[in-house]
C-alpha cells in the first residue's frame, strides 16, 4: 500500500502531519508533504489510514 | 438601535440565528431541520437560506462560482450597493473570491504555517500560566472572562507586534466592527474612526521602525511587484483581530464548559494528557464556534431551492459537524474519536488561516488549566451565558475549583 495525496484538494488543515508525523510534513504554506512515498509497512498503513480518515478535504488515500 | 424582533415560530420557514431559542441550544433545532427541511429559509435579513446537512454545507463552501464571500457576516438587510465588491472585498482573503483570493491568502499563509506558529508555544504557555496564577486563590473563577478571552488577544498582539496591554481595546474593536456591519455607510465610517486611527498609528510606527513581526511583513510584502495598498494591509490586520479573538475565545470556553459538565472526560484528560489533542478536535467538532455567510451571486436553483441574487446563505459548519449521515454518534462527544473530518475551520479555499494558531492556543490553554485545576464544576448554571450571532461560545462561565495541584 502507498499514500496518494491530492494537492488540488489539500487546503492545509494539518490533520495528517499532526496525526502521522512520520509520514507527513508541512510545506512553508502549511500544505501536506508526503515523507514516505514507497510501500508502507503494517504500522505505517495504520498511521496513513488514520491521517486519511481525518482529512476534512478527502485529499489522502491509501491505495494498492 | 436594535429593533425588537418577533420570536421564531418555525425555524424551517422563519429562521433566525439570533433568536433566543437558537442561542440557548441550537442543536435540537438543527436535528429537527435535518429531518424535515434540510435547507431552511427566512425572509429576515432580506432573505436567507440555511443548509444543515454536511453535504450541502460542503457543496456550497466549495462552489465559488455560484456563491460569493463578498460579505461573510449577515447584516440587517441585503448588502446592496455599499458592500465592497468581489473579488477583493473589505478584508482579504476572507471577503475575496477567486482569483484574487489565492493571491491574498498565499501572502499570509507562511506566517501561519505550523513551523512559524509552533515557535509561539512557550509564549502561549507562559500567558496561560500567568492568567492561572492571577486566579490562584479564588474558589470561583470565570473561565470565559478571566481566562479564555485573554489568550487569543495576547497571541494576536504578539504576532502583529502590538502592545499586550491593548487587549481591551482590541476586544472593543471586534464589537465596533461586527456591530458596524449593520450600520448605514456614513455611520459605519464614523464608528470605525477609533479603529482606523489606532491601526494607522501602528502602521506609521512600524514604517519608522520595521522589525520581524507580521505588521512589518505586510508593509514589506508585494503582490506582483507592487507593495500592498494601505486599505489591504489595514483590512488584513483588522481581519486577524476580528477572526482570531472571539472564535478562539469561544473554542477554549466551550472546551472548559464541556469538561466542567462531564467529570469523566475531565478525569481521563488529567490521567492521560496525550488525549488532549484528539479531545480538542472533538470539541471543535461538537461545539464548532463559527458560522460563515455567503451571498448568492445570481439567481439559480440549488437542490430545488429558488435562490435569488444577494440572498444570504448561512453556512453552518456547526450543523455540518453534527450531521448523523456524516458522523457516527454525531450528538455524542467522544474525546478519542478516531475518524473526525470536522469542518470547524471551514471547507475548501477559505480554510481557516489561523487554524494552527487556534489549535496551539487551545492545546496550551487546556493543558495548563487542567494541570492547575484537575477538578472543577459549573458554579452556577444560570450564570453561564452564550454569545449571540455567528460566533458561538460561552461569554460568562462561572467555574468552581474543586481541586488544585
Ligand atoms: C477555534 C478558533 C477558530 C475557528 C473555529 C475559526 C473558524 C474559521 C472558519 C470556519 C473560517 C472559514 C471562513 C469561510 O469559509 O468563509 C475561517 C477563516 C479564517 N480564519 Fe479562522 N477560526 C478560528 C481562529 C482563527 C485565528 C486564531 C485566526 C488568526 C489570527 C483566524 C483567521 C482566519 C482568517 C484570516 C480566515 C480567512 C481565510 C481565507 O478566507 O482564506 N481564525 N476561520
Ligand atoms: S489533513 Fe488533508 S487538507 Fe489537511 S494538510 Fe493533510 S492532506 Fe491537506
Amino acid at each position: 500500500m502507498k499514500i496518494k495525496l491530492d494537492l488540488e484538494k489539500c487546503q492545509g488543515h494539518g490533520r495528517c502531519y499532526s496525526l502521522a508525523p512520520e509520514l507527513f510534513d508541512s510545506d512553508d504554506l502549511g500544505n501536506a508533504v508526503v515523507l514516505v512515498t514507497g510501500e508502507l509497512d503494517a504500522d505505517q498503513i495504520v498511521q496513513a489510514t488514520l491521517a486519511a480518515n481525518n482529512c476534512p478535504e478527502y485529499a489522502i488515500e491509501v491505495v494498492a | 438601535m436594535t429593533m425588537e424582533k418577533l420570536p421564531v415560530a418555525d425555524f424551517a420557514t422563519d429562521f433566525d440565528h439570533t433568536d433566543p431559542q437558537w442561542v440557548a441550544d441550537p442543536y435540537p433545532i438543527m436535528e429537527d431541520l435535518r429531518e424535515r427541511c434540510p435547507i431552511a429559509h427566512s425572509n429576515r435579513y432580506g432573505g436567507m437560506w440555511v443548509p444543515v446537512l454536511h453535504e450541502d454545507v460542503s457543496a456550497i463552501a466549495n462552489d465559488t462560482e455560484h456563491f460569493t464571500s463578498r460579505t461573510v457576516v449577515v447584516g440587517s438587510g441585503r448588502p446592496g450597493e455599499d458592500a465592497p465588491p468581489a473579488p477583493i472585498g473589505v478584508a482579504p482573503p476572507i471577503s475575496s473570491d477567486p482569483p484574487f483570493h489565492a493571491i491574498a491568502r498565499r501572502l499570509m499563509l507562511p506566517a501561519f504555517a505550523p513551523k512559524k506558529i509552533n515557535a509561539l508555544e512557550s509564549f502561549s504557555r507562559e500567558l496561560c500560566r500567568r492568567l492561572i496564577a492571577e486566579m490562584a486563590d479564588r474558589e470561583v473563577i470565570d473561565a470565559a472572562v478571566d481566562y479564555a478571552q485573554h489568550i487569543p488577544v495576547g497571541l494576536i498582539a504578539k504576532m502583529l507586534g502590538l502592545p499586550q496591554e491593548d487587549g481591551d481595546l482590541f476586544r472593543s474593536f471586534v464589537h465596533i466592527i461586527l456591530e458596524g456591519v449593520d450600520l448605514p455607510q456614513e455611520q459605519r465610517i464614523e464608528a470605525f474612526q477609533p479603529v482606523e486611527a489606532y491601526f494607522i498609528r501602528v502602521l506609521e510606527e512600524h514604517q519608522a521602525n520595521p522589525n520581524d513581526d507580521l505588521t512589518s511583513f505586510l508593509l514589506e510584502a508585494e503582490i506582483m511587484g507592487n507593495k500592498l495598498e494601505d486599505a489591504h494591509i489595514f483590512g488584513s490586520m483588522i481581519l486577524l483581530v476580528v477572526a482570531g479573538i472571539d472564535t478562539t475565545w469561544s473554542a477554549i470556553g466551550s472546551s472548559i464548559w464541556h469538561l466542567a459538565k462531564n467529570p469523566e472526560d475531565l478525569a481521563r484528560l488529567v490521567e492521560d494528557p496525550s488525549l488532549i489533542a484528539s479531545a480538542i478536535e472533538e470539541f471543535l467538532r461538537a461545539y464548532a464556534p463559527v458560522t460563515m455567510a455567503r451571498l448568492v451571486k445570481e439567481d439559480f436553483e440549488f437542490k430545488g431551492c429558488p435562490m435569488k441574487q444577494d440572498d444570504w446563505i448561512l453556512l453552518g459548519f456547526p450543523a455540518a459537524n453534527r450531521d448523523p449521515k456524516f458522523f457516527d454518534r454525531a450528538d455524542e462527544v467522544i474525546i478519542d474519536r478516531e475518524q473526525n473530518r470536522h469542518a470547524a475551520f471551514g471547507l475548501g479555499i477559505h480554510r481557516c488561516l489561523g487554524s494552527n494558531l487556534a489549535r496551539l492556543e487551545m492545546q496550551t490553554a487546556l493543558e495548563e488549566f487542567i494541570a492547575a485545576f484537575p477538578k472543577f464544576e459549573i458554579a452556577d448554571d444560570d450564570g453561564v451565558t452564550f454569545s449571540q450571532g455567528q460566533v458561538r461560545g460561552p461569554r460568562t462561565l462561572p467555574i468552581r475549583i474543586l481541586e488544585r495541584s
